[in-house]
């Protein structure tokens, strides 16, 4: 085969630093990698979507009945199951995005597409917070989605609630993802992946609050109740729920116990000006949470302290 | 008049002197398993060095140090005169790789695999464009530039992988075993353009397989052997250290095998 090479001076090249476009360059790059790669799958999309909606129009539909909640913040009157369960599935497509890029993420290891991530010149914390961030961005393409679905169901939420609840889905979007990096990292291979559905995604799920209030729980089960509490996907959802009405958490009358306020007393409280505390336990959780899942991801990658390294092999695996 | 010798001048002074590649006594264990011991090649630029070992015999592992994967405990391995573990990202610039698996997208045309791979090197996409509609024209797919990956042959796939190697310019190309499953004309058409890229373009290339029959008599030649050098050199020097009459046998003397299947 006949190609033409152009000539090109090799002592020309000099190293080059990266500034700030690079970086916004390199960002921009894996961002829209993610989000063209899941546009492109229609398939995933819709799997994606319908997940949620079955629960939305069956579940919800059967359980409203069964289940009705009490007021509780931020609802100011009696809402259907439906609206209840609403950041509950919210936070559904949050955690299947996140562990589906997990997945995806260990499939790439095994083939080797994560490599052509790992070797790019930047920093590795920088490169895997960046494919993070792509991750969610997907996952906030599909949760608004979801909420135009679901408001032409009924659930209507304020309509600043729309854009209030932007930074709580990036905000719970980025701590399941970290989850999900981590996890990546430790598992050595796809096959352990149904593992993590069964230990990881179902309890997660239903011991949070995303299908009932914590308070029912607690009556059926005190010990579940605990669980449910420390559950970062709890506190996941519960920003979520608050920042759909434009709140971060719930305003609480100090006079009030625990069970009246239908919240926990002992989370982290800051009072406010009309008197009343604000609790701002699901934020602080979410944050820390995030913070702590990312760097334990990012310790996972380093190559020289990871774990990667020490178990062997260039996909966690062979050594050829 | 006086000269400034600014950071990036010296450092291309540097460059400019430096070989291609250098590893230097690099051992590499997984658990209890020593995978390299004391492991020691370089590349020099404009020359095409072939890595030939059997599968297992560490080249994969050699690749992943190299590329950073994961960091060298003992030893040194420089980029153009840069130490992958002190300046991971000046040598990072420096590197092309072609891994052995396939790591395109599929869903994704070749020209969108291209802009991805330039932003993971922070080239801005009116840059990209050019580069990415350069390199494929290197490898004779400028034609095909907004079609998916899925639509390619393996052999076609293989050289979009080169064209996107090439796109921030490396000095400095690894291939592993970039000819693995492709048919002899795609794997002709591979070795071609790769060689094109070492006369060419003056790259220094570290080509790894088990296939002989890919090494030229001009070529450098690493022998490999679980985890060790057994003889770098020319072709001619192969032949006159092992008194053998080809490379095949000359490698089946060098590592006690018979198992030609393997070195085919």
């Amino acid at each position: 085969m006949n190609v033409d090479i152009p000539m090109r001076s090799f002592e020309a090249r000099a190293p080059r630093r990266h500034g700030l476009g690079a970086y916004g360059a390199c960002f921009r790059g894996i961002v829209w990698r993610e989000v063209l790669r899941f546009l492109y799958q229609r398939e995933r999309f819709f799997s994606a979507l319908v997940r949620p909606l079955v629960w939305l129009f069956i579940f919800a539909a059967g359980f409203r009945q069964v289940l009705g909640v009490s007021i509780i913040p931020p609802y100011t009157t009696y809402v259907l199951y439906e609206t209840f369960i609403t950041p509950g599935l919210i936070g559904m497509i949050l955690l299947f995005n996140a562990m589906q890029s997990s997945l995806s993420m260990v499939y790439d290891r095994e083939t080797g597409a994560m490599r052509t991530l790992l070797v790019a010149p930047f920093p590795r914390s920088f490169l895997l917070l960046s494919k993070l961030i792509g991750g969610v961005a997907v996952a906030v393409l599909q949760v608004y989605t979801f909420l135009v679905i679901a408001y032409l169901w009924d659930i209507v939420p304020p309509w600043y609630g729309y854009i209030t609840v932007l930074p709580a889905l990036l905000l719970s979007g980025l701590m399941l993802g970290a989850l999900a990096l981590l996890m990546s990292s430790l598992i050595r291979q796809l096959e352990n992946f149904a593992g993590v559905m069964n230990f990881v995604i179902f309890p997660m799920f239903f011991a949070s609050s995303a299908l009932y209030p914590l308070w029912r729980i607690r009556e059926g089960s005190p010990l579940l109740y605990e669980i449910a509490r420390f559950n970062p996907f709890t506190h996941a959802v519960e920003l979520v729920r608050f920042a759909l009405y434009g709140e971060i958490g719930a305003k609480i009358d100090p006079t009030m116990t625990p069970v009246q306020a239908g919240v926990s007393l002992d989370g982290v409280l800051i009072p406010l000006a009309s008197g009343e505390l604000l609790d701002l336990t699901h934020l602080v959780v979410v944050v820390t949470c995030t913070v702590l899942f990312l760097g334990a991801a990012v310790f996972a990658y380093n190559p020289s302290k990871g774990l990667i390294a020490r178990r062997g092999g260039p996909g966690g695996g062979n050594a050829g | 008049m006086t000269t400034v010798l600014t950071q990036d001048t010296a450092n291309a002074a540097s460059e400019a002197a430096a070989d291609a590649l250098v590893v230097n006594g690099v051992s590499h264990r997984f658990g209890d398993k020593q995978v390299l011991d004391k492991v020691s090649l370089s590349v020099a630029r404009g020359a095409f060095t072939v890595l030939l070992g059997l599968n297992g015999a560490g080249k994969s592992t050699l690749f992943a140090l190299i590329t950073r994967l994961y960091d060298n405990v003992s030893g040194e391995i420089r980029i153009l005169g840069h130490d992958v573990r002190r300046r991971p990202t000046a040598a990072l610039q420096q590197l092309g790789v072609v891994f052995q698996s396939r790591t395109l997208d599929s869903d994704l045309t070749l020209e969108q695999n291209l802009f991805y791979h330039a932003a993971l090197h922070g080239i801005r996409k009116a840059d990209a464009k050019v580069r990415a509609a350069e390199a494929l024209t290197t490898v004779g797919l400028a034609d095909r530039a907004h079609e998916k990956i899925r639509n390619l042959s393996g052999g076609q796939a293989r050289r979009v992988e080169i064209a996107r190697s090439l796109l921030h310019r490396p000095g400095l190309l690894l291939l592993d075993e970039a000819t693995v499953g492709l048919d002899i004309g795609s794997r002709e058409s591979v070795l071609s353009i790769v060689r094109g890229l070492v006369e060419r373009q003056g790259l220094g290339v570290l080509w790894a397989t088990h296939l002989i029959d890919e090494i030229a008599p001009t070529d450098r030649v690493v022998v490999m052997h679980k985890g060790r050098i057994l003889y770098t050199g020319s072709v001619p020097g192969l032949l006159q250290a092992t008194g053998q009459a080809n490379v095949r046998e000359a490698f089946r003397s060098m590592t006690g095998t018979d198992d030609s299947a393997e070195a085919a």
